[in-house]
């Protein structure tokens, strides 16, 4: 009975962080081209981190879609559960890019050549509220059992 | 880097050379496909076309031949040769048919090459993706990359070895085809996000540091072709690894509680 409560907020966590991640590539460097592909400031260490989270965060929306599908086949899905691990995800991983990445590895900015301080404190109080949320939804679901599917 | 005026006739023989095989691997494939017993499943046979013709393309004619000046055909070409070819073909299933088609004391044979310590090794996960990501960090980082277009015989290896190592790396991850030694889904999945990782950092490291002699401009567009490009076929190794884990968890209660074999 743990394990599929794990299972439910693992899969939505995996793809909360592919859902920003892939939010992060195509609104921010392919439509609005506010991100740099590549920042000649970048540390190596940026660098490292950014190829590390950019692949894992391809895989990690594939598999936790196969796994929302398993969850479903075997009749154990609960959405609200779910739903939590998706904002868990994806405040987290927004909020690592808006601080660690961006700001001590210099991966690049949100945006270049204007004030930068609202677009970071948007960014990062966005990223921290959908945390917040997303950690009380998934306290309030631990002993759920029920699914609702 | 000198210039290539010539390149179209020079590279002749050795556009030959890596040619001819993809040819007979398709002669073959279609004579066992079509003289086999056992229906052999039409989309295997369309999908190994479709891999050996992208595999030619990157060898022989107007692609290949651009290459040789032009880093973003180059890096097309790679992305063809090196990915999109060998995942295509290893999904068709060749040794599976070869196995069905020959007599049973070559297969025994061939079986007994496939168990040998060597090919057991590269086969690993962690074998197959430092020979093929890191021979690419290695062809890019180093003059290997010029020194290719100036000895045909460096061309012709480097060519075989992206193609190896790419096919290699797929079957490494991907059991379609029989294997030695199965890895568990979790211990290659975390091997797959390094390798991929590896992939795409060195994609913007080119973009950055041009190898010697290519254009900066040239470097940069190349770079994201590597790197958007490299992210297509990643997706559709993930599909195919996920759905292969999805479907032997059938059993199991959870993904997690997944074995192979």
């Amino acid at each position: 009975m743990e394990k599929r409560q794990a299972l439910n907020a693992l899969s939505g966590v995996l793809f909360g962080l592919g859902l920003v991640a892939f939010f992060d590539e195509t609104v921010f460097h392919q439509l609005l081209y506010w991100h740099h592909f590549y920042d000649k400031s970048t540390t190596d260490i940026g660098l490292v981190s950014d190829g590390i989270f950019h692949s894992f965060s391809w895989f990690a929306t594939i598999a936790s879609l196969f796994m929302f599908a398993d969850l479903r086949r075997k009749n154990v899905f609960y959405g609200k559960r779910w739903i939590g691990g998706i904002l868990t995800g994806a405040g987290a991983f927004q909020l690592y890019d808006g601080t660690v990445q961006h700001k001590l590895m210099g991966l690049h900015q949100i945006r270049y050549g204007v004030n930068i301080l609202p677009y970071d404190l948007v960014w990062n109080i966005t990223a921290a509220a959908m945390l917040a949320a997303g950690i009380m939804l998934l306290i309030k679901t631990r002993h759920g059992v029920k699914a609702d599917a | 880097m000198h210039s290539h005026h010539e390149s179209a006739s020079v590279f002749n023989w050795a556009q030959l050379i890596l040619a001819l095989p993809f040819l007979m691997a398709w002669f073959l494939y279609l004579l066992a496909a079509f003289t086999s017993k056992k229906k052999w499943p039409l989309y295997r046979i369309v999908l190994w076309t479709f891999g050996i013709s992208l595999s030619l393309i990157s060898v022989i004619g107007p692609l290949a031949e651009r290459s040789h000046t032009d880093f973003n055909a180059h890096m097309l070409s790679h992305l063809f040769l090196g990915m999109l070819a060998p995942l295509l073909l290893s999904l068709s299933a060749p040794l599976t048919l070869a196995f069905r088609s020959l007599s049973v004391q070559i297969g025994r044979k061939l079986s007994k090459l496939l168990k040998s310590k060597p090919l057991k090794i590269a086969v690993h996960p962690l074998a197959a993706s430092i020979l093929n990501i890191g021979g690419l960090w290695v062809l890019y980082t180093t003059g290997l990359y010029g020194l290719m277009h100036e000895h045909k015989w460096i061309y012709v290896l480097v060519h075989v070895h992206i193609f190896l190592a790419g096919y290699l790396f797929t079957i490494a991850f991907l059991y379609i085809d029989p294997v030695s030694k199965r890895y568990s889904f979790k211990f290659r999945a975390a091997v797959l996000i390094l390798a991929f990782a590896g992939h795409g950092i060195l994609s913007k490291f080119i973009y950055a540091n041009p190898p010697a002699g290519v254009p900066v401009k040239q470097a940069e567009t190349a770079g994201m072709l590597m790197y958007y490009g490299g992210d297509v076929i990643d997706i559709l190794i993930i599909v195919v690894f996920c759905y292969q884990w999805y479907h032997a968890s059938r059993q199991g209660t959870s993904l997690s509680q997944a074995n192979p074999s």
